[in-house]
């Protein structure tokens, strides 16, 4: 950490530079030697945390991706023979096509859910409804993912299950849940989705909070009525924060582990085998580091790609103020 | 802020008021079924825990306990070494909640209230590292901790969690919400900058800790994917980790004694939703642009 080689700054040049300056009425010498050094000691523990456990695990990563090692024996050179075996790899192929079908199903139903009950909550309602209703579907985000998928695995079990026994009153027979690739999918989809809709609803609860009341009135002096009224007003209005919960939802949905994990351990045959679970499976069960490596860099690249258009295309969606 | 619903209704002809009635309680009615389908199902896992393991799959489902049988709990003590775990699960969740609290105050006060060189830069790149998935940096971190001889200890799960980018950013917020004049009062009164952080700031800024403290304990408590990866032996196993495991040992047999250890692993995160719900509120939604 090199500290005291740059000269003493001057005024100005800061962005934003709204905060106080320390400026004693007569510097001392002491006074600025401290000055120079005092904000570094105050960053070190962070960025020096950050510099070894975040960036450089980074650079490692990227560099690793193009090795083959599986810490017994030296690391080898390969090139992008990772890229290309990964890339025509069938589990990997399959993994990543699981997991793009249930970002797409999993994030519609988380948005379209939080967004519902979210107009609900926030039209008339006696005071304590609402705050029962906000905490109740706030709940599950304060449990972990690993035992709620474990309670979910016995009611959705397929002879004892309450699920099943839930839709035999209204006469559907019983669904294998988690015996066919189908079924799997459809349980990890609405366990993620049952834990983490309360997240987008949050978000879609401030953003409504946040639209002024007189946009309302406006809109019902020109006769508009019930659902009229949120199409034209409240989604325009809440485009910002629909965008902003998209791409959370999606790079959260591009990341799931833990429940798929717990539930199904990828199964059926690879039916609900995702892309991080490939990432776990060849570094910590297969050691093939180099390997893990190289779909976790597909991975981000493919993050960074999505969230990159999404903003790209708000621009021409998002309204603003 | 005035909600949507705090409206007085001006407009309103009175005709329409009894179908406003109705519309109310048909948002009421399917607000009340959508909390059901998702309290019910943690309803159902406290009751089951709460029934000896002969009513395990009873149905029609029973959501309340009628004759509460503690035995289930027993027995999870008996095969699992659930003090372990919780210890285990409270050191290392204590640890990283403070220590992420101590450098997040400190870093978030340098970019909010010192001036040095770089200090934009430095912060986007803080504001940058966020948008890395941890499944990408895992592999590499796995390396360094077994480099270093800590692979297999709770270390390996304390120290990289330590450095925190939102809760950064989340106390660089707070932070810029004082005002500067209160360093330049102390400064004036011969405090050295390090004092007036610590004896005027950081005081004021203890509702910003909280959040952090509160973020990082809900995160690290249920966390999953570090633990399975870093503890290899099961006395460094964390409580996701080992109720996970204690359900394979079962299979399905007992599940009254899983979902007890299950409603245990719930207990404090319950206490952090009675007691800390809207700081949690606040910490997830904070920096989402409103």
């Amino acid at each position: 950490m090199s500290t005291a080689t740059s000269t003493p700054t001057g005024t100005g040049k800061q962005p934003g530079s709204r905060q106080a300056t320390h400026k004693h009425s007569q510097p001392s010498k002491r006074g600025r030697v401290q000055q120079r050094w005092l904000p570094w000691a105050f960053l070190a523990p962070t960025i020096v945390g950050m510099g070894i456990f975040t960036l450089l695990p980074i650079v490692a990563s990227v560099a690793l991706a193009f090795f083959r090692w599986d810490i017994i024996s030296a690391p080898t050179f390969v090139g992008f023979d990772n890229f290309a075996e990964v890339v025509q790899d069938p589990t990997v192929r399959v993994s990543f096509l699981n997991t793009i079908v249930f970002v797409i199903v999993a994030v519609a139903l988380q948005l379209g859910l939080a967004l519902g009950l979210a107009i609900m909550v926030q039209e008339k309602l006696p005071a304590w409804l609402r705050v029962f209703f906000r905490s109740a579907f706030f709940f599950p985000l304060i449990l972990s993912a690993a035992s709620v998928s474990i309670f979910m695995r016995y009611l959705f079990n397929e002879q004892f299950g309450v699920v099943n026994w839930l839709l035999s009153l209204v006469g559907v027979p019983a669904v294998p849940w988690l015996t066919t690739p189908g079924g799997s999918a459809a349980v990890v989809i609405l366990v993620y989705v049952w834990q983490n809709f309360g997240f987008s609803f949050l978000l879609f609860v401030g953003g409504l909070a946040s639209i002024p009341v007189e946009t309302y009135e406006a809109a019902s002096i020109d006769g508009a009525t019930g659902w009229r009224k949120h199409f034209y007003v409240t989604l325009p209005l809440l485009s910002p924060t629909t965008l902003v919960a998209s791409v959370m939802a999606i790079i959260n949905a591009l990341q799931v582990f833990d429940q798929p994990y717990v539930l199904t351990r990828g199964g059926p045959g690879d039916s609900t085998r995702t892309a991080v679970m490939v990432i776990f499976e060849s570094a910590f069960q297969r050691l093939e580091f180099g390997q893990a490596s190289a779909i976790g860099v597909i991975l981000t690249l493919i993050i960074m790609a999505i969230t990159a258009a999404q903003f790209r295309l708000s621009k021409r969606f998002v309204f603003y103020q | 802020m005035t909600l949507i619903s705090d409206r007085v209704e001006t407009t309103a002809p009175v005709v329409t008021r009894k179908k406003r009635d109705w519309s109310v309680a048909g948002r009421v009615a399917i607000l009340l079924i959508a909390s059901v389908f998702v309290l019910g199902p943690v309803l159902w896992t406290l009751s089951t825990s709460l029934r000896p393991p002969s009513e395990s799959f009873k149905l029609p489902p029973a959501f309340l306990p009628l004759n509460p049988d503690l035995a289930s709990y027993q027995q999870v003590f008996k095969q699992l070494n659930i003090v372990g775990l919780v210890l285990n699960s409270a050191l290392v969740t204590g640890l990283i909640a403070v220590g992420q609290m101590v450098t997040a105050a400190l870093a978030g006060y340098a970019f909010a209230h010192l001036r040095f060189r770089g200090r934009g830069a430095l912060f986007s790149i803080v504001l940058a590292t966020m948008m890395v998935p941890a499944q990408v940096t895992i592999v590499p971190v796995f390396m360094l901790i077994r480099g270093v001889g800590l692979s297999d200890t709770l270390l390996a799960l304390i120290i990289p969690a330590i450095p925190t980018a939102f809760g950064t950013f989340l106390m660089r917020q707070y932070f810029m919400g004082l005002p500067g004049e209160l360093a330049e009062a102390a400064a004036i009164d011969g405090a050295s900058p390090w004092r007036t952080f610590r004896s005027v700031y950081a005081p004021l800024a203890m509702p910003g800790l909280a959040i952090v403290g509160i973020l990082a304990f809900n995160f690290h408590w249920n966390e999953f994917f570090r633990p399975l990866i870093m503890t290899i032996s099961e006395q460094n196993f964390t409580l996701p980790l080992g109720l996970v495991s204690l359900q394979g040992n079962l299979g399905t047999g007992s599940i009254s004694v899983v979902l007890a250890g299950v409603v245990l692993s719930m207990i404090p995160a319950l206490v952090v939703f009675m007691f800390g719900q809207r700081a949690l509120q606040d910490g997830l939604t904070a920096g989402t642009g409103k």
